[in-house]
């Protein structure tokens, strides 16, 4: 457990002392402000005091967002060899895997614990369902666990980072609208499978504030397959 | 502690990067690993240090499996990687205590550590800078701290000593000699007065198969069966002088050292020594003798003639 704080650790320090972390944050902060409170259907256009805009836009930016983050976490470490480092000290390559998803996932909650004030905001404008918009940023956060999973996958299977990133959204893309294209398309057991498989039911399903075990299977099955298979891929080194 | 490699093989498609290859390493030893490029060093010492599996074979260290209990045996191995992989964009300092970290130095100890190693390897001035900062032989020497840092019983350096200059050189090698007294070690290198200047044993590796392991001294004895001698004589006709060498009993060969002077390289008959022959022959003749050297085999010549075929 140290071990992968240490490194949890170490992929933080990474992040914050070279700016991709803050960069990151302002333009998620950005856009979801900008598309929350000033343009299109904002909270003001539809008159609820809910941050369900919110949520609906924060599905999106995150999708781009976690791809950026993620793509350089095994990657970079395999081009730079740096790598073999840290496998060759007392560290699994489960431990690395975790480590890496820690840190990746403690900058998305820092960026979404930033977005507090506008529950504040729209708690004094109106009544806010609290319950519900508690369950909206349950929501984020288990998406945000999945596609990290996917993303670290992405990050494992080569050295470049551009590649990465294209590979965890075209992975990402398949369970964000694909399947639930799928879905509409195709009727019957087909049609039944890919509404499971699709992200935006079980996303919607949470931040309407119902929580079903079988949505937090679905989020922590999607992260948990990317990490195992990230394992896989990093165990690769002893094939070839 | 000691490494015993048994029969250690690695197979990359239908190529063996390392071929069946076994050789103990005793405790408190310093063995060079020699090869030409693309030899197999490299890829022994990633397994050695449980980087990647072998396709056969076994690593024991302390005389435990590598296999069987990896991350109890890798806290005790310090390992410097070809190429020296760093993070570029942290301090000296933060990257050491990492690495600390990881290999579970318990948190009290490691300031100490750090101040110790830092020392130790020669980076105290610039223990502030960034590692991207650095010159390459200051790199290396952040290299060593982290190989040093948990203080491990065995050392494995996959070429320490490339892209240094020579003062760097002569350093470093005068640090791992000294840790070579109490730490098993073992580097690679394809710089030969290298291997000669730190290891107590050379194993020379070739397309994946050990092809000698001993002393520099064994070595030369085994690949040098007959004395080579460099004999000048002056005093006397060349040509009566070479012809005079060819006919002692004990020299099977004589050739001229160089043109128009009375120097020769002269071998001699196996398991016989030709110097008091040839002072007797110039005490009859009259000559005298300007230089009488024994010529060793260069460690350059048995690295050559044992890898290039």
């Amino acid at each position: 457990m140290r071990t992968i704080w240490t490194l949890t650790k170490r992929e933080l320090h990474s992040y914050f002392d070279s700016l991709i972390a803050y960069v990151m944050i302002i333009i998620f902060l950005g856009f979801s402000g900008f598309f929350t409170w000033i343009y299109g259907s904002d909270i003001f256009l539809v008159g609820q005091a809910s941050l369900r805009t919110f949520f609906a836009i924060a599905y999106w930016t995150l999708f781009f967002f976690i791809p950026a983050l993620t793509m350089k976490s095994i990657a970079e470490e395999k081009r730079s060899g740096t790598i073999e480092l840290l496998l060759t000290k007392p560290v699994s390559d489960w431990q690395l895997i975790l480590g890496k998803f820690g840190g990746n996932f403690i900058i998305i909650a820092v960026a979404l614990i930033l977005t507090v004030p506008y529950i504040v905001s729209v708690a004094s404008i109106g009544n806010l369902d609290l319950g519900a918009t508690l369950m909206g940023y349950l929501g984020l956060l288990l998406m945000s666990a999945s596609y990290i999973g996917v993303g670290i996958f992405a990050s494992s299977i080569n050295n470049n980072q551009i590649v990465s990133f294209l590979t965890a959204l075209l992975v990402g893309l398949f369970f964000h609208i694909i399947f639930g294209v799928l879905a509409t398309g195709v009727g019957g057991t087909f049609g039944n499978l890919f509404n499971y498989l699709d992200l935006n039911t079980h996303f919607e399903s949470i931040s309407r504030g119902v929580l079903d075990t079988k949505d937090l299977i679905y989020f922590l099955s999607i992260m948990f397959v990317g990490l195992y298979l990230s394992v896989i891929s990093l165990a690769k080194r002893n094939l070839n | 502690m000691d490494i015993q490699i048994k029969n250690l093989t690695k197979r990359y498609g239908v190529q063996n990067a390392v071929d069946d290859i076994s050789f103990e390493v005793k405790t408190g030893e310093i063995v060079g690993f020699l090869g030409p490029n693309g030899a197999g060093k490299t890829t022994t010492m990633k397994i050695i240090t449980n980087f990647i599996a072998s396709s056969k074979g076994e690593v024991l260290i302390g005389g435990k499996l590598m296999s069987d209990d990896a991350e109890e045996l890798k806290k005790r191995i310090g390992y410097l990687p070809e190429n020296n992989p760093l993070y570029d964009d942290i301090p000296i300092m933060d990257y050491l205590k990492f690495v600390a970290e990881l290999q579970g130095v318990p948190a009290s100890e490691i300031p100490e550590r750090i101040k110790q190693i830092i020392i130790k390897v020669g980076l105290n001035d610039e223990k502030h800078k960034k590692i991207a900062e650095l010159s390459k032989g200051y790199k290396q020497r952040v290299g060593l701290a982290q190989a040093l840092i948990h203080n491990p019983d065995i050392l494995i350096l996959d070429e320490p000593t490339t892209g240094l200059d020579p003062n760097q050189i002569i350093e470093i090698r005068k640090l791992i000699r000294e840790l070579g007294k109490e730490k098993t070690v073992i580097l690679s290198t394809h710089i030969l007065p290298e291997v000669e200047a730190i290891a107590d044993r050379i194993l020379i590796i070739n397309k994946g198969k050990i092809v000698a392991n001993g002393t520099a001294k064994s070595l030369r004895n085994q690949a040098q069966s007959n004395e080579v001698l460099k004999v000048g004589i002056d005093g006397g006709e060349t040509n009566e002088v070479f012809e005079s060498l060819k006919n002692l009993n004990s020299v099977a060969m004589v050739d001229f050292a160089g043109r128009n002077t009375n120097k020769f390289h002269l071998e001699s008959k196996k398991d016989m020594m030709p110097q008091k022959e040839i002072f007797e022959l110039c005490v009859e003749k009259g000559w005298f003798i300007t230089e009488l050297t024994p010529i060793e085999q260069k460690l350059e010549d048995i690295f050559r003639e044992l890898t290039l075929n």
